[in-house]
């Protein structure tokens, strides 16, 4: 009972949702089709070089509408192909041109307009159909409860039945019926065909697909470059003018020490005593950078156990759970580290929490970690701040970030790299 | 006495093995790995075993885990850890069977021989070197969240010492007061950090680890 009720419930849900998105279909895409029609041949009068950016830019707001909807509605999943715009784009006139040519110039723009044509009479009508195998047979009902009786003189077609009496009038109540079981069963596959149907013009073809994800290697690439060559410098930076001074300094004390051992034995003691001094400083310089460069416990313990000692070190109590079976490789550890560790030093100097919770496991070839403060939220994820940052690195190993922020917290951060354990 | 050494790097094994000798310590055994180490603990039962955290072939913690292994078939086995960094981490493991006999220490510490070797000694002889570092860590850790239950600055320094494993006599002429005054310091930590009283001072000396460390 339960069971059918709930089928009625989807069913009934499935209809009003084919009754909006016939609504979408035919106002919304009929509209934009038109509109970018007409906005790309008004570019030979030059209107249209300012239209077209405007008008592209709304089919593609409403082609991700209908992405978003195929996801939450019928779980299709439909990804975006749009090639990213350059961000140095000029303003002005070229800049406009410069945009057009741009927009023109991807596929994805091409098939958002096949699209506008198929879903303005295909996706139309299958979703007019999911509605309407719903809604017609409330009429049936209607004319057997008594309607038929304004149509005694003239007959009324409901669907294929003639109504003009109670009879016809039950047989209209029949086929009603049998509409409804229908929909029941097919209302909500037809809402899902509408979004498949969507799916086969909008997807990227695998070519798109390909490119797409060369230019996110490509991206992806050049940061990891840049990362790694401003690390070198600051590495040698700090080597410069950290312990390599420090044992220049170490040698000219010894020379000193040498010239003075038997003409002032007191103060070539002094000497000795600095040379330790700055051998001891430049020890501690070496092990700071080391720390910052490949944590001793990473490389002996993995980590699991690297972020354990990270949080040992928080001024803030922070617990860490670790549901590892294995290692990944260098890199990948490296990187989740050194993610982890800014997400820790970021909560303790923000957040004002007094807890932090570290959970880190493995599932489905996905490392999976997360980061939780019972902090006052808020956290800032834009440009510059220290959370992009991670995701940048993340990036390059097509690893993402996630960060749930409200403000009055708490805040979480969760960060997924795909990985094998061994 | 008798020592075993596991060092990888050949300069430091030499180096330690002078150093040791000098002091009058007999080398049983210096090794390069973790296996040979494994081994020798096992039969050349030393006074006190000097290892270093890293050792071949894995270059992980392998020689922490040698360590560790050998203790748990002969609990208070002497060991001096040495390591080119501290982490609570490792210090909390070394710690956690709670036979004293320990050491932790940051390879620098060898440039002070007097000290070093004495570390050893104490370690040999049943007590506790733990790196200044590590204390320091943990100390840094508890301001946060409480003061130390309302230590005076001078207590707090007798804390730290203590906390290192020095005996009374050496905190005395550390910080250049009578060993009376230790004692009666040491007495107010007790009193205040709420641990019950020990002569023993290994125990005292874990006991105040174990505080510390409750974070």
């Amino acid at each position: 009972m339960n069971a059918t009720r709930g089928r009625v419930r989807g069913a009934l849900l499935a209809a009003g949702r084919g009754l909006l998105l016939s609504v979408a279909s035919l106002a919304g895409s009929l509209t934009l089709f038109v509109l970018t029609v007409l906005s790309i041949a008004f570019i030979l009068l030059g209107i249209g070089l300012v239209t077209t950016p405007w008008v592209l830019t709304t089919v593609r707001r409403h082609a991700n509408q209908r992405r978003l909807l195929a996801i939450t509605w019928s779980d299709v999943r439909i990804p975006v192909p749009y090639r990213p715009l350059p961000k140095d784009v000029r303003g002005g006139f070229t800049g406009q041109v410069e945009r057009t040519t741009l927009m023109l110039k991807d596929p994805a723009t091409w098939r958002d307009i096949q699209w506008l044509m198929v879903d303005m009479t295909a996706g139309y009508v299958v979703a007019t159909l999911a509605a309407a195998l719903m809604i017609y047979p409330v009429e049936g009902f209607v004319l057997a409860a008594g309607l038929w009786r304004v149509y005694t003189d003239d007959r009324y077609w409901y669907a294929f039945v003639p109504v003009d009496s109670q009879a016809s009038g039950l047989a209209a109540a029949a086929l009603g019926v049998a509409l409804f079981a229908a929909g029941v069963l097919l209302s909500e596959r037809l809402l899902r065909a509408h979004f498949v149907l969507a799916r086969s013009v909008l997807a990227p073809t695998h070519e798109q697909e390909l490119a797409l994800r060369i230019d996110r290697l490509t991206e992806t690439r050049h940061e990891a470059v840049d990362t790694a060559a401003s690390e070198l410098r600051r590495i040698e930076r700090d080597l410069h003018d950290g312990a390599q001074a420090r044992l220049v300094a170490m040698g000219m004390n010894l020379g000193t020490i040498e010239a003075l051992i038997e003409k002032d034995p007191a103060q070539a003691k002094k000497l000795v005593a600095m040379a330790r001094a700055s051998s001891a400083e430049a020890l501690t310089e070496l092990r700071d950078l080391v720390q910052g460069i490949h944590p001793p416990v990473l490389a002996e313990r993995g980590l699991g156990d690297a972020v354990r000692a990270l949080a040992l070190r928080m001024p803030i109590p922070s617990e860490v759970d670790v549901e590892l079976d294995g290692r990944a490789e260098a890199p990948v550890e490296s990187a989740a580290y050194f993610a982890v560790s800014e997400v820790l030093t970021n909560a303790a100097k923000h957040s004002g929490a007094d807890r932090i919770w570290v959970d880190l496991n493995h599932v489905d070839g996905m490392l999976r970690i997360s980061v939780t403060d019972n902090g006052k939220g808020g956290a800032a994820t834009g440009k510059g701040s220290g959370l992009s940052g991670i995701e940048r690195r993340l990036g390059t190993f097509d690893g993402i970030m996630a960060v749930s922020s409200p403000a009055g917290g708490p805040t979480m951060v969760t960060m997924e790299i795909p990985c094998e354990l061994s | 006495m008798r020592v075993v050494l596991a060092e990888d790097l050949f300069l430091l094994r030499d180096g330690l093995v002078r150093m040791l000798e000098a002091y009058d310590f007999e080398i049983a055994a210096a090794v390069e790995t973790g296996p040979e180490l494994t081994r020798a603990l096992a039969e050349l039962k030393p006074d006190v075993a000097v290892v270093d955290v890293r050792l071949p072939p894995s270059h992980t913690d392998e020689g922490l885990q040698c360590a560790l292994a050998a203790r748990r078939a002969r609990p208070g086995l002497p060991v001096l850890v040495l390591s080119q960094h501290v982490e609570q981490l490792y210090a909390r493991e070394l710690l956690a069977d709670g036979n004293g006999a320990i050491g932790y220490l940051l390879k620098d510490r060898v440039f002070d021989a007097d000290q070093f070797i004495d570390a050893v000694r104490r370690v040999a002889a049943g007590g506790t070197a733990m790196d200044p570092q590590v204390i320091s860590q943990l100390l840094s850790r508890r301001a946060q969240d409480k003061p130390m239950g309302g230590l005076t600055p001078r207590e707090r320094e007798v804390m730290e010492l203590m906390a290192q494993g020095r005996s009374n006599a050496a905190i005395a002429s550390h910080m250049v007061i009578t060993e009376r005054a230790v004692a009666k310091h040491t007495s107010n930590i007790f009193g205040k950090l709420d641990l019950p009283p020990s002569d023993d001072d290994n125990r005292r000396v874990l006991a105040v680890l174990a505080y510390l460390d409750q974070g």
